[in-house]
Formats: C-alpha cells, structure tokens, sequence
C-alpha cells in the first residue's frame, strides 16, 4: 500500500464528508461548532478513520478535538500511521 | 473501602435506555448487572457497549482513562439480589413497570434505592406495588443515557431523605447531575417537550413549513441543539406516540392527544433513527 500524505488523508476524509453530509468542506472547517455534524457524528467519523487506515483510535486520542476540523483527523492519522502500535497508550 | 466504592448497580432492561445507563456507570467505575428476559437482547446490549463507552469518551462525559467496571448479564430478576441500587428501565408501560419494581422490591435488601426510569409516568402511580415505597424514586435518564449528563429526578410523596441521598451520591458518582423535581405525569421535560414535537408535526402536517424549516427555525433562532423533530426521531416516534397518550390520558388535555401524521408515521413502521426513517430519511442523509 501507498504511504498515504497529508494531500491523500485531506482527500479521502473530504470526500468521506460530502459523501455523509453533502457539503465540501475547507480542512480547517470546524465540523461541530459550525453545526455540520452532531455529536452522533462524532463516532461514526471515528470508526470510518480507523477502517479506512487500519489505525485504533485509543485513549488521549479519542477525544473530540482531535476531530473538529479534515486538518486535526488527517493530523492524527498521519500520527498513529507513524507510531508503532506497541507504542499506543 | 468506602460504601461508594462498593456500589453494584442492577439495571433491567437491555433496551436503549438500559443499555446506555449500564455504559454510564461502568465508564465510571460501577459495576452491572445489567437483566432482561431476551437473551438476544443482552447479547445485542453487550454488542452496543463497547461502541457506546467509546462515544461517551470521545465527547468527554466518561473518563478518557480508569477502569472499566465490569457488565454482567442475566435473564433472571434474581442477579440483581446484591445490588446496592436498581435502575428498572423497562417498557414505558405503568403495569410492567410496576409488576417489576415490585418482583424487585422483594428481592432486595433494605435501604436499596429503586428508581424507575421513565420520562412521564408518575412515581406514585408504582409506590403500592413495592415493598418499602420511601425507597422507590425517578430518573429520568435522557437519549443518549451515555452522552446527556444532564437527568431529572423526580421525588414521590413518599420518596425518604435518605433515599435522595442515595441517588444523588450515586448520579454523582455517574458524572450526572441531576435536577429533583416533584411527581407529576411527564415532570418538566416530557411535559413541555412532547406537545411542542406534537405541534411541530402538526405544522409539518398542514404544511406549513417543512420538518427541516422546523428544526431550522427552532435551532437558529431559540437555541435548540437539533431541533423538534430531529428529536422525535432520536426518541422514537411510538414511544413518543405512547408517552403522550399517557399524558393525554392523565391530564385530559388534549395538546398531548398525539397528532395524525405522528400516528400515520407509526403505523408505517417509520419510527424514527431506530428504523432508518421517521421525520427524515437517515439512509439518505445525515441528520
């Protein structure tokens, strides 16, 4: 598989959000606050990054922030896709 | 150990409303046993509670980190005979409610509270059919249980002082708040919640605006997180159906009369998320 980059992350989850709410949305968009999406949302977006890269979103890492905006989710798939597993708290 | 430390909670009923208030208290350390007559029920809620406890960490209303209390399951009322409090979250129907609290009054030790979770019947309605009724009070437990911090809580006549506060040591414990309120059909929430989604769907009904220009309206301009009806449908349009004829029937007021396009909807299987569609389409698009 390809290494993916911040340009394929920012791709794939925009296209993932027009798919689901119909909007293309700017990569520092903030999802909730702006009311795009609700906090039923919130999980669904976090069980779509991890399918899509094969990552677990654990711990500190599950929290909302780190899912306001395509900029922070690609962020930490970027991250996780770096650490190794055995790594992750 | 101090006495909270030791709390074991009994949930019955594995519906939504179980499944999420047993997700609450062992993402705060509390352990479950969590009683419903179908074993597929329990296997489904068991299903559920991993996601759900998920959800809850990820809007922060559950710890990020800390033990996760165990959830046991059981088909027999009988689990729940150690329990230092039970949660009955059974159908929204008086007669069961009632035939349960009292199988479970008897099976529990004095000064175990009994809460009903109900979002309309009133406590005094129950207290006859239990044991011990200073011990009998109401939570009513909002949808999502997992994710609203916020519950009602509702003191019958005969609810005692210490019963009060048992449960608030032991909301407090669930990181819940709970606001007391006294006994009366549909309390504050459901009392002025459901005639208000009962007339959005009249006004939907007579076409007056869209259920989308409703919710629209109600979020813009009063602050509504998602709206009336978007509402409806997360609570499920025949409970919604049901909880307003118990409110109908008790008050005689005929705001609570539930609407023809609510009836309309149920009776076409359109009850809301649970069945993929109810005043929108969830298949399609994301409320």
């Amino acid at each position: 598989m390809v290494q993916p980059t911040l340009d394929s992350v920012h791709r794939r989850i925009r296209g993932f959000l027009e798919e689901r709410i119909k909007t293309d949305v700017a990569v520092d968009k903030d999802l909730f606050a702006s009311g795009l999406v609700n906090s039923m949302f919130a999980m669904e977006l976090v069980v779509y990054l991890e399918q899509a890269y094969g990552i677990a979103i654990v711990g500190e890492d599950l929290k909302l922030d780190n899912f306001r905006t395509v900029e922070q989710m690609t962020s930490l798939v970027l991250r996780l896709l770096d650490t190794p597993v055995a790594d992750r708290g | 150990m101090s006495e909270v430390e030791d709390a074991r909670l009994g949930v019955l009923g594995a519906g939504v409303m179980g499944t999420g208030i047993a997700v609450v208290a062992i993402g705060h350390g509390i352990p479950v046993v969590l009683v419903d007559v179908s074993e597929d029920r329990l296997a489904d809620a068991r299903r559920r509670v991993d996601t759900q406890l998920r959800h809850a960490r990820l809007m922060g209303v559950v710890p990020a980190e800390g033990p996760v209390a165990a959830l046991t399951t059981a088909t027999e009322l009988e689990a729940v005979a150690g329990a230092t409090a039970v949660i009955e979250a059974v159908t929204e129907d008086a007669e069961i409610k009632a035939k349960v609290l009292g199988e479970v009054s008897r099976l529990v030790k004095t000064g175990t509270p009994l809460v009903s979770n109900t979002s309309g019947i009133p406590i005094g309605e129950l207290e006859r059919f239990v044991d011990r009724s200073d011990e009998l009070v109401g939570i009513h437990f909002m949808n999502p249980a997992y994710l609203i911090t916020m519950v009602e809580v509702i003191r019958g006549d005969r609810t005692s002082d210490e019963t009060m506060t048992a449960v608030t040591g032991l909301l407090a414990r669930m990181g819940r708040r709970g606001i007391v309120v006294r006994d009366a059909p549909g309390f504050v929430t459901s009392r002025l919640l459901h005639p208000m989604i009962n007339e959005a769907a009249r006004i939907v009904a007579a076409g007056v605006a869209t259920a989308e220009s409703v919710d629209d309206l109600m979020r813009g301009c009063l602050g509504h997180p998602t709206g009336p009806l978007r509402t409806a449908d997360l609570i499920g349009l025949d409970n919604l159906a049901d909880a307003l004829r118990m409110l109908w029937e008790r008050t005689g007021n005929a705001s609570f009369q539930p609407c023809e396009l609510l009836l309309e909807k149920v009776a076409a299987g359109h009850l809301g998320r649970k069945s993929g569609k109810g005043f929108y389409d969830y298949e399609k698009v994301l409320s």
